[in-house]
């Protein structure tokens, strides 16, 4: 693997506030240095590679699957509680994992305030997702068309899915049990999160994490592992360039004509840009019929 | 200007009788598969009737379409683009399954296997959805010939506004009734509003000849080009979780060969051909206030292809010849432009459509000729036309936003010519009047009646060929539609139905020929060498070669071979 010899002596990171003190009363073994250390890195290539893959061989196949025309009245409930729920989660993990303990106490946030914020929010998210994925495989399991359009992957992503989000919730809630004497993750799981992406992953900090966190961990890890094989690809296109693009859209069947500027006695590909009678070399100023984002795939093949 | 190039449709729907051959052809043609049990590029809708899907002309519930907005800004009716962001896990306004119909097939085998009994066996109808018995309560086209109308004729969101704004009733008791066929495809508008709501912006429309396609590999399945679409003329394929609509027969029309439905429409009342219209006025044209006047805004947008400024400019935007000259042989052009009988389909919907009608005039003809009068006499004509309020109000609601007097117009210019005809085909000398009355000369009026009554092939069908030099690109282009069970779909992939990629029509076609052309077998793979004549059989014995081999033995090849 490439990130197996890091820059030890020279790391331009060891100035960064990623890493707290080495929790050096952790004893390490070979299972937590392939669960913390090695699958990690095997999770991304497989995510990264599978998306890559899938998105170049499998256009046809990459979508929501919607079952709305079976079945709505349930659905209108469940799935926007569910997205929206999963999109506060994520703000949440982004929070916990991705923000040093450092800077919020930089910025006068007390510890019991980030707590009790991370519990209350991340609660009502977690729970909101739970509720949504819970009626919508009730929904899926008892109308019948729906359940017939279920397939094994679909039905195995969901065991993964509700497990990572049963085992989160858990974490989250065994947390309000434990009140102050209860983990704090911003001291083990986040330093490691933080490590894996200079490469030194910080094993001793996550192996000191409780059970809990390591299973929710894992599943966390399978559910990006079957990702890009499983419908869930469809938010990796969340079309977000809906909001900026033209209404309109024209295409040309004859894109090469457009790029050699048209030959006589054809028409040109791409009408997009200014009228090449009046000015051939003036750049072309955006149209609304211009081509937006999308290629046909010969053009992409070629 | 930008001088555009836009296939388009005219149907006249005096001459529809509503056998639903388009329909049915083009069933056969496109959605015969699996995940397009309920979806009909083509219908042909019975009016006054709900239609399909169910009462899809009600915008308050479906919202499709545009609207202007309070600073008179076109904005599409179902929200703006934040808006439909936030809509996108649950489509806020989707049709159901049950408002189309659930596709179902019978249990015929039952009627072959079912065992000796006292009675006979049924063949049970089977949800194409679930699979289990069903019951057939609704489908694309319930309400045929008025099937049910009296219960169920006021649910037609036309005939709830007519009888909200007249005084009079749309009689739904039989001898009162009026009824006409409406066939209907994907209008393949100016201004799509289907490819607006597309997040993924995978809808777009073709620069050549402005037909409007799905690109089945950007679609994603956010289903909001249903809800966009006023003529619910987009459906969900529910087995491969993509969008899919009409073609217009693109890979026909590309080699100059009509669409499926104009091909096999029996009544030959379907014309296709070219308008050049301007792009750059259609967006001004489709936010005009008064939505009655949206069909002349539409027309200013149609430009005159015999126009040499139109024409220059056409050249300047690298339109080929043959397309200009297409453009001015354009029957509906003429039926559009030059004759103004052809109306298009709710302008209200501000999308700009390019499926026009000839409104029919067989309404009021058939109602003259029962009560006894002479239904082609110009004059009974015209003053039925203004008697028969009912069926006129109901016209411009389908067609001009409500302005019956341009349906009048219409009408009167069809009543005209059938009375300027039949008094030429009498022997008479033409009444010049009869066509003055309408605002036309005897000549136009006469050619008129020739595009209507008697064009051929290939003036209904004037289909400019796309260009060789693009052949290269037309292999691949558009959607890949496949067929169930083909490759790509259902089990032939890890991830379920309908992943991966299709094998390309030109691909299977390419590799079949090579196969064909190189191959040391002819085409059933056996060989007839060694096999016996029968023409010089003596009907003696049975010589060796009589009869095929069984398999490929050598010692019977050898032995055949001795044989003359």
């Amino acid at each position: 693997m490439p990130f197996a010899t890091p820059p030890l002596e020279t790391s331009p990171f060891e100035t960064l506030p990623f890493e707290t003190q080495p929790s050096a009363a952790v004893e390490l073994s070979a299972l937590d240095i392939v669960l913390w250390g090695v699958l990690p890195y095997v999770m991304v290539v497989v995510l990264v590679g599978g998306l890559i893959w899938r998105y170049k061989y499998d256009q046809f196949g990459w979508t929501t699957r919607s079952s709305q025309l079976y079945e709505s009245k349930l659905l209108r409930i469940a799935s926007p509680l569910f997205h929206f729920g999963l999109l506060a989660v994520i703000a949440g993990h982004f929070f916990g994992l991705v923000i040093p303990m450092s800077w919020t106490e930089a910025v006068g946030m007390s510890q019991d305030f980030y707590h009790f914020n991370a519990l209350f929010v991340g609660g009502i998210a977690g729970i909101g997702t739970l509720g949504g994925i819970v009626l919508l495989i009730y929904r899926r399991r008892t109308t019948g068309p729906v359940f017939m359009a279920t397939t094994k992957n679909d039905k195995t992503m969901y065991v993964v899915l509700t497990a990572a989000i049963v085992f989160g919730l858990w974490t989250t809630l065994a947390s309000v049990f434990e009140g102050e004497h209860g983990h704090n993750y911003r001291e083990t799981v986040a330093p490691w999160f933080r490590s894996l992406f200079i490469f030194q992953p910080d094993l001793t900090a996550m192996a000191a994490a409780p059970f809990s966190f390591h299973l929710h961990t894992l599943v966390g890890m399978a559910l990006f592992i079957i990702w890009p094989f499983t419908r869930l690809v469809h938010a990796f296109t969340a079309p977000m360039h809906y909001l900026f693009r033209p209404y309109i859209v024209y295409r040309s069947r004859d894109r090469e004509g457009g790029r050699t500027g048209g030959r006589p006695g054809t028409r040109a590909g791409s009408r997009s840009g200014t009228n090449a009678a009046e000015n051939p070399n003036a750049p072309a100023a955006r149209r609304g019929w211009s081509p937006v984002g999308t290629q046909d795939r010969d053009t992409r093949n070629r | 200007m930008r001088v555009m190039a836009q296939m388009g449709m005219v149907m006249n729907l005096d001459k529809c009788i509503g056998c639903h051959t388009c329909s049915v052809t083009c069933k056969q043609a496109w959605t015969n598969r699996a995940g397009t049990e309920y979806v009909w590029f083509n219908n042909v809708e019975t009016r006054p009737g709900q239609g399909y899907p169910r009462r899809y002309e009600d915008q308050d519930k479906w919202r499709g379409g545009w609207d202007l907005n309070k600073r008179g800004k076109l904005v599409l009716k179902a929200g703006g683009r934040v808006k439909k962001m936030f809509g996108l896990f649950a489509s806020p306004v989707q049709p159901e399954l049950k408002d189309y119909y659930e596709p179902w097939t019978y249990d015929y085998k039952t009627l072959v296997d079912a065992p000796l009994g006292d009675d006979f066996p049924v063949a049970r109808p089977k949800s194409l959805i679930t699979g289990e018995d069903t019951k057939v309560t609704w489908s694309a086209n319930w309400d045929d010939n008025l099937g049910g109308s009296a219960e169920n004729g006021h649910l037609d969101p036309l005939v709830e506004k007519v009888r909200r704004e007249s005084e009079d009733k749309i009689k739904f008791a039989y001898e009162q009734t009026f009824m006409f066929y409406l066939p209907r495809i994907c209008e393949h508008c100016l201004n799509p509003s289907c490819m607006a709501s597309c997040p993924s912006g995978a809808i777009y429309k073709r620069v050549e000849d402005g037909i409007v396609l799905v690109d089945q590999d950007k679609c994603r399945g956010w289903r909001q080009c249903v809800t966009g679409c006023p003529y619910k003329k987009i459906y969900f394929n529910h087995k491969t979780g993509k969008a899919e609509k009409c073609t217009f027969c693109y890979p026909r029309v590309e080699v100059g060969i009509p669409t499926v439905c104009s091909e096999t429409c029996v009544g030959r009342l379907r014309y296709l051909g070219l308008f050049l219209y301007d792009a750059d006025a259609v967006t001004a044209a489709a936010s005009v206030t008064d939505p009655q006047e949206l069909y002349d805004a539409q027309m200013d947008v149609l430009l005159d292809p015999n126009d040499p400024v139109v024409q220059a400019e056409a050249r300047a935007q690298n339109i080929p010849e043959d397309w200009i000259d297409a453009a001015v042989r354009s029957p509906v052009y003429a039926l559009a432009k030059v004759y103004k009988v052809a109306l298009p389909l709710h302008p209200e919907y501000r999308t700009m459509p390019m499926v026009w009608y000839v409104p029919p005039l067989s309404p009021v003809v058939d109602l003259l000729r029962d009560q006894g009068h002479d239904g082609e006499d110009h004059g009974n004509l015209f003053g039925a036309i203004d008697a028969l309020r009912i069926p006129v109000e109901y016209l411009a609601e389908l067609f001009t936003a409500g302005d019956a007097d341009r349906v009048t117009a219409v009408l009167r210019k069809l009543a005209a010519m059938r009375s300027f005809m039949r008094g030429i085909s009498l022997g008479n000398d033409p009444d010049e009047s009869i066509p003055e009355s309408v605002g036309m000369d005897g000549q136009t009026m006469y050619e008129m009646y020739r595009l209507m009554a008697i064009a051929k092939y290939d003036e209904r069908y004037v289909i400019p060929k796309a260009h060789v030099e693009q052949a290269h690109d037309l292999e691949e282009m558009g959607c890949s539609l496949d067929f169930d069970g083909g490759p790509g779909m259902q089990d032939s992939s890890p991830f379920g139905e309908a992943s991966g990629r299709p094998v390309p029509v030109a691909v299977d076609t390419f590799n079949a020929l090579k196969d064909r052309q190189t191959t040391d077998e002819i085409a059933a793979g056996t060989s007839l060498k060694g096999r016996v004549n029968l023409l010089n059989w003596d009907g003696r014995g049975a010589p060796p070669g009589l009869f095929p081999d069984k398999g490929p033995e050598p010692d019977t090849l050898a032995a055949a071979e001795d044989q003359p």
